[in-house]
């Protein structure tokens, strides 16, 4: 293998600003391995040869980033795992990409994932399943699953996702790399085709931790197209942690125990234990309401969902299926153009949206959402940050939860009740339970991302996993 | 369970049409994940609690109204199924018999 793919990002951009790493043979090291992928990764790769100028001296200096397939790319396929937007070049770039380019890193390639983010096994891609690089019969969970199978086979030195309910913690957990979930709004969800447009959030997966401050740092910021976009209070900077004195984890019951594999919870406790180490006052927490989240969540999203996807109509752009009237066309079109677990969604939360049901179900997990909100709150009074296992089990395979919506659901258990708070979260390899990477989720309160990145970078150290076997 | 009749009341406000097996197979999931949330309702009387629809405290994000250039028309007609006389075209409203 190219010797080039072995460094992380962060590394490339210090060789690129060195002259000791030649941005156009890091380009096509990357664009020939994507070429070359066999999981299933990619929506586009660019046909490039070289990349454009390159400014050694900007902050990515010209490490190529993979983006997932929901950003819209100015004239380059933006189809959100949908068969309704087959082939759809959007007239212009997300906010997010826009910044990362002109932070130097150029477009390398679109990543698959669930159709409209809406899966946790990126089985619900209308172009074909993504595979797990660790084990090729196993999912690489979801929805960005092609950014995290990209990045853990070596295929990309980094990539962006988006997280509503887990969709970047879970699938860097199941293939063994970082995720990041930003607090709401520190990245503009402009250009990002929207699924439940409260809870949605752009953030980095990479191969460590100093790589996903790196990337993260240049996503942030107000956009003034993104209403909801606030600007970041502070620089973020580069980890630089080696020990937790002082810092206080919290372990909810709710999160920690019941309804996680046993392989899972060990290599949590083991990573617990080096927490202590390290020095950390480890506290148990209890956040009451998170059993309720789950609930919650397939309430709000699903509804939110049924709303932004009203607008695939086949009147503006993507699929359109003739008929003789307009009523007709709107739902031919809309018909053939989702697929079911869209379809699913968009069901339930026009059901909960309906005459009648309001009160009951919307209504209602928006007053859960706020207990959630309020049991973190009270958590922050004791511990300075959550800590959990990202998901309940490692990769699972391919067409195992595929037939029972609400076992594929579950897979969110531990990661949803932070995006209805707003919070951010990391996911980190916690290490292999039968094989199979697990994650080691650290939330905190809102906009304290430089402080999780600093602790999950002190316990990466400490965990010091290795991830080379996905990329040989 | 949801019935034959509810499943296709949603289904006509979502501007979706189900064949009569995913008719069945939509009614049975449904049921299934309504079962799970329906839990919310254990969490008791929850009256004074105010709901949450944006999560971080945020003032009015205001802009001065001015002028800013839009997409050119023929970009955005460039993805449109059936772009004519400078707009969409689509099929007509009324042309379906009663």
């Amino acid at each position: 293998m190219n010797e080039l793919l072995e460094l992380t990002a962060a590394q490339a951009a210090e060789g690129v600003r060195t002259h000791a790493v030649d941005p156009g043979e890091l380009w096509s090291a990357y664009r020939e391995r994507a070429l070359a992928d066999e999981l299933n990764a990619f929506s586009w790769v660019s046909g490039e040869i070289t990349p454009p100028d390159v400014e050694r001296n900007a902050p990515l200096a010209g490490v190529p980033v993979a983006v997932k397939d929901l950003f819209c790319t100015a004239g380059i396929p933006s189809q959100a795992g949908s068969r309704i937007l087959e082939g759809y070049r959007p007239p212009y770039t997300a906010t997010a990409v826009e910044r990362l380019v002109s932070a130097g890193a150029p477009l390398l390639a679109k990543t698959h994932q669930d159709e409209f983010a809406m899966g946790s096994s990126t089985e619900n891609c209308a172009y074909g399943p993504v595979l797990n690089p660790w084990d090729r019969s196993r999912v690489p969970g979801g929805s960005s699953g092609g950014s995290a199978a990209a990045v853990a086979s070596g295929a990309a030195p980094w990539a962006i996702g988006t997280d509503t309910g887990g969709s970047i913690r879970q699938p860097a957990a199941l293939c063994g790399i970082v995720g990041l979930k930003p607090t709401y709004g520190a990245v503009s969800r402009y250009g990002m085709i929207a699924f439940a447009s409260s809870l949605d959030q752009a953030g980095p997966l990479t191969r460590d931790v100093t790589d996903c401050a790196l990337l993260f740092g240049a996503m942030v910021g107000q956009d003034p197209c993104d209403s909801t976009s606030l600007a970041f209070p502070e620089p973020v900077g580069l980890p630089t942690a080696t020990d937790l004195r002082g810092v206080r984890l919290g372990v909810p019951e709710e999160l920690s125990g019941e309804g996680i594999e046993p392989g899972v919870l060990e290599t949590f406790h083991d990573s617990l234990d080096r927490a202590r180490d390290l020095g950390a006052e480890i506290v148990d927490i209890t956040l009451p309401h998170a059993p309720h989240a789950l609930a919650a969540y397939y309430l709000i999203a699903p509804a939110e969902a049924s709303a932004n996807l009203a607008r695939y109509d086949g009147v503006r752009y993507g699929l359109r299926e003739p008929a003789e009237d307009l009523l007709a066309m709107y739902t031919h079109t809309r018909s053939k153009g989702f697929g079911a677990e869209v379809k699913r969604r968009i069901m339930l939360g026009t059901y909960a949206l309906s005459s009648g049901y309001y009160d009951a179900y919307y209504g209602r997990a928006q007053k859960v959402r706020t207990k959630i909100a309020e049991d973190f709150t009270a958590a922050w009074q004791v511990c300075d940050f959550m800590v959990s296992p990202t998901s309940p089990g490692v990769a699972f395979e391919l067409g195992a939860k595929t037939d029972d919506p609400w076992a594929m659901y579950l897979n969110d258990y531990c990661t949803v009740p932070i995006p209805l708070a707003g919070l951010p979260a990391i996911s980190i390899p916690n290490g292999l339970a039968d094989g199979l990477p697990t994650g080691f989720q650290i939330a905190g309160p809102a906009f304290s991302e430089n402080r999780i990145l600093d602790t999950a970078h002190a316990l990466e150290q400490a965990i010091a996993f290795d991830g080379s076997k996905a990329r040989a | 369970m949801l019935s034959r009749d509810q499943v296709l009341h949603v289904a006509r406000l979502a501007r979706l049409e189900l064949s009569e097996e995913e008719l069945e197979v939509m009614a049975g999931e449904l049921s299934g994940v309504l079962g799970h949330i329906e839990k919310i309702g254990e969490l008791g009387d929850l009256e004074d609690v105010a709901p949450t629809s944006h999560v971080v405290a945020v003032e009015n994000a205001l802009r001065a109204d001015e002028p800013r250039p839009s997409l050119p028309r023929e970009v955005v007609l460039a993805s449109a199924p059936d772009a004519a006389q400078s707009g969409f075209r689509v099929p007509s409203p009324g042309a379906a018999p009663a």
